[in-house]
């Protein structure tokens, strides 16, 4: 049986869906909403798991995006722990896992991307985790606490992020990385080399150049982490941060242009007119650098979220952000922004030592990104300058006696 | 509950009943309240949850940090009055609170 529901269904609820289904509301959209997700709670932020929450700093309540009696109020129906199993772009339907077919005007896939799983032997072992969603979160904040040992499969983000919680935690923690160093593919070496020694002088040990090739059990449960060379990194918990595909597969399906993502334009418009994707799942024009290119983080979610509110409800389309982000390691904020492509240069201002410092990525004499830690005027200053494009003194900007204030004047 | 008043740049009021303890910038991102962005969730990372206090509150308001006096610096129609909403946090004491946004906050 086919509903009639001619307004707008957003095919995943996370930060990018939750979002745009508000916004639309706010902007004076008027025809029915329908937010359809996977996971059993309404939107969520996702950033807090892997930070304050998993330290028992933040509740359930401050997580959700919005209150759960705001959907009713503001007319979005809410379908929670169902999966659309197809998309037909030319009768303008989806097929849900539950047998209901529901109807649209326009299409939002807002599916993001999921934890990669390994695949070697003692994956499926319990106590073997990923972090993505909230009940992900729940196990291992479960499985951490005083004299746990935990082993973190992957030296990105969300495994340093995680390491720093479990020490704040009272657990043990180890760092698994096949490269020479963490955060190998989304940080320059200053910053691998900055957050190693912050985590090591923390307790948090380091395992680099190590393949993993096993995880070894005991009843049913993860006892350690078979290495390459025959060691094994003993753990009661092991966590597995190595990357997340994005979840494309029903727009390839149904014939949406795929390359890596759902390819969108400016406007978040996907290959078909009445189709929009947002946040993780898409891959994006970068106006700035003139190529496209598939962001993870939640200001890009927001940002293709308002791009597809304007466009939905004919507003004019908000300006091109320079993308970024953040995390929080101990007492470390770290910002970063832009895309560190064609650079020729990577110049530091101020003292890694002294816990206060940016690189700057350069094309020349132009910044295309920086890496900014507890260095919020750096952060702010090289954004609006990525934005801008235009040529800076490189030796003021080496210079921490000139205030960023006068680099940008 | 303390009602704080949010007055978005194009002058709509909302006023909205805060429980304490919540910032001031989820007090308007759980009410679906136009103007404050707050990107980063409360994590005093991005400028997008500006607005205006009236130099009256200051002193219940309390004192910018470094880090959000260094964001604020960068941030677009900055005044001495500014501050970033999500590092005020709600208390009895500010019932009566009244913000202003600014124009915008990208």
């Amino acid at each position: 049986m086919t509903e009639t529901s001619p307004g707008v269904v957003i095919v995943g609820a996370g930060h990018a869906g939750g979002t745009v289904a508000a916004l639309l509301r706010q902007y004076g959209f008027e025809a029915p909403i329908t937010l359809i997700g996977e996971e059993p709670i309404p939107p969520y932020q996702r950033p807090p798991l892997s930070k304050a929450w998993l330290k028992g700093e933040a509740d359930a309540d401050s997580l959700a995006l919005k209150p759960s009696e705001f959907y009713a109020e503001v007319g979005i129906e809410l379908i929670l722990g169902v999966k659309v199993g197809a998309i037909h772009p030319a009768e303008h339907i989806v097929d849900l896992s539950n047998g209901r077919t529901l109807s649209y005007a326009t299409l939002i896939i807002a599916t993001g991307a999921r934890a990669r799983a390994l695949s070697i032997p003692g994956a499926d072992l319990r106590g073997v985790l990923s972090l993505r969603s909230a009940a992900d979160a729940e196990a291992l904040k479960a499985a951490l606490g005083p004299g746990k040992r935990l082993a973190v499969i992957g030296g990105g983000y969300i495994g340093l992020e995680a390491a720093a919680s479990a020490r704040a935690l009272g657990a043990e923690a180890v760092v698994i990385e096949r490269e020479p160093r963490i955060l190998a593919r989304v940080a320059c070496e200053v910053l691998s080399k900055f957050f190693t020694d912050y985590h090591r002088a923390r307790g948090v040990g380091f395992e680099l150049n190590a393949m993993v090739e096993a995880l070894d059990g005991d009843g049913g449960h993860v006892s350690g982490v078979r290495l390459a060379d025959g060691r094994v990194i003993p753990c009661d918990v092991a966590l597995v941060g190595v990357g997340a595909p994005p979840n494309n597969e029903i727009a390839a399906a149904a014939g949406l242009e795929c390359s890596g993502g759902i390819v969108v334009d400016t406007h978040a418009r996907a290959s078909d007119h009445d189709i929009f994707a947002i946040g993780d799942v898409s891959h994006r024009p970068l106006p700035h650098y003139h190529r496209s290119f598939r962001l993870e983080s939640v200001a890009n979610a927001l940002e293709q979220a308002r791009q597809a509110a304007a466009a939905i409800t004919g507003r004019p389309p908000p300006p091109h952000e320079v993308t970024w982000n953040w995390s929080d390691q101990y007492d470390i904020k770290y910002q970063f922004a832009g895309v560190p492509f064609d650079v020729d240069d990577v110049l530091v201002r101020g003292d890694p030592a002294s816990g206060k410092f940016a690189v700057f990525h350069l094309t020349g004499d132009v910044i295309q990104a920086v890496e900014a830690i507890n260095a919020p005027a750096e952060f702010m200053a090289g954004r609006q300058l990525i934005g801008q494009r235009r040529p800076i003194s490189r030796t003021r900007l080496a210079d921490t006696t000139v205030s960023m204030k006068e680099v940008a004047a | 509950m303390p009602k704080i008043t949010y007055i978005e740049h194009n002058g709509s009021e909302h006023v909205i009943d805060v429980k304490s303890g919540l910032s001031v910038m989820e007090g308007a991102v759980k009410n679906n309240i136009p103007g404050i962005d707050a990107d980063c969730g409360g994590a005093c990372a991005c400028a997008t949850c500006h607005v205006y206090v009236d130099a009256a509150w200051a002193d219940k308001t309390g004192a910018k940090s470094a880090m959000e006096e260094s964001m604020l610096d960068f941030a677009e129609n900055v005044e001495p009055t500014s501050r970033l909403s999500c590092q005020i946090k709600v208390t009895d004491q500010l019932d009566g609170l009244v913000v202003r946004m600014p124009e915008s906050q990208h």
